[in-house]
């Protein structure tokens, strides 16, 4: 239920058009921020396949609960996740609407190169460079 | 078909963007399709946009210059001074979109021998985050209708 979610506090992205107002390039830079961490970008990863717990995201990891409850933090500051306000759980769930404007600048930029790559594949492939 | 895949990383604050990619190829032969004009004439650029060279001297202080021209007509110019050329393994130069005139950013381009096989690392650097921003957003909107014609394509093929 969208009333239960830490968002609602003002944590929520202005991108996602809740909560507090926020300067989206703001709001961008501080994504960015979160994404710079391999931890945080595999604990994304991970709730891209659904919502989980704070134990649940800690498995795959050798670092502590406390290490990865301080990166749900930072990525819950950056609106990149929510989490519901049941006590005992608190499951997090991956902030969507908020991840597209990012995924949109490195993702266009990467395909640009990435087409320019592959006909350079293909040249040497062929022999011709 | 290469399986090779291109990572981009451009981290928060900084104007910096880093892009790897591998090539199945020696060093010398992915070198030389960076210094040789007619090669690079072949990939470099978005695709359906013609590539002129209006010159290429890939040597320590020589300068290029090449325009791409899309469909309609639109010419977008780009030009750059080579500050370090060395086979096979470097390529340091500045690189500016004429559109955006002095937001000059400084690419170092490493190439790496995987036994055969060649790794690219390069690593740009802007004037300041919000040139990188306006940039590489500036080429977001071909970028994205590119990508949406090679997704119908893919999905034509595959299905």
């Amino acid at each position: 239920v969208a009333s239960e979610h830490v968002g609602q506090l003002g944590q929520a992205p202005a991108l996602a058009g809740s909560g507090e107002e926020q300067d989206p390039e703001d709001q961008l830079n501080k994504a960015f921020m979160a994404l710079a961490d391999p931890v945080r970008r595999k604990i994304l990863a991970r709730l891209a396949q659904g919502d989980a717990t704070v134990n649940q995201l800690a498995e795959p990891f050798t670092v502590t609960v406390q290490a990865i409850s301080k990166h749900l933090q930072v990525l819950e500051g950056a609106g990149l996740i929510t989490r519901s306000r049941d006590a005992q759980r608190r499951p997090c769930h991956l902030n969507t609407p908020a991840l597209s404007p990012l995924a949109d600048w490195i993702e266009n930029y990467r395909q640009l190169a990435e087409e320019r790559f592959q006909r350079l594949d293909a040249l040497l492939e062929k022999g011709e460079a | 078909m290469s399986t090779n895949t291109t990572t981009v990383d451009a981290p928060a604050n900084t104007p910096f963007i880093d892009t790897v990619r591998d090539f199945d190829a020696a060093p010398e032969r992915v070198f030389r399709a960076f210094t040789d004009p007619e090669l690079v004439a072949k990939w470099l650029g978005p695709r359906n946009y013609v590539i002129t060279i209006d010159t290429f001297d890939a040597r320590p202080g020589g300068r290029y210059r090449y325009i791409h021209t899309d469909t309609e007509g639109n010419q977008f110019a780009f030009r750059g001074v080579f500050h370090d050329v060395q086979a096979p393994l470097t390529i340091i130069q500045t690189f500016e979109f004429e559109g955006y005139p002095g937001q000059v950013s400084i690419e170092s381009m490493n190439f790496e021998d995987l036994g055969g096989r060649t790794r690219i690392s390069q690593h740009s650097v802007f004037p300041s985050v919000e040139s990188r921003d306006m940039i590489v957003a500036s080429g977001m909107e071909g970028g994205l209708k590119e990508s949406m014609d090679r997704l119908e394509e893919l999905l034509a093929a595959e299905g």
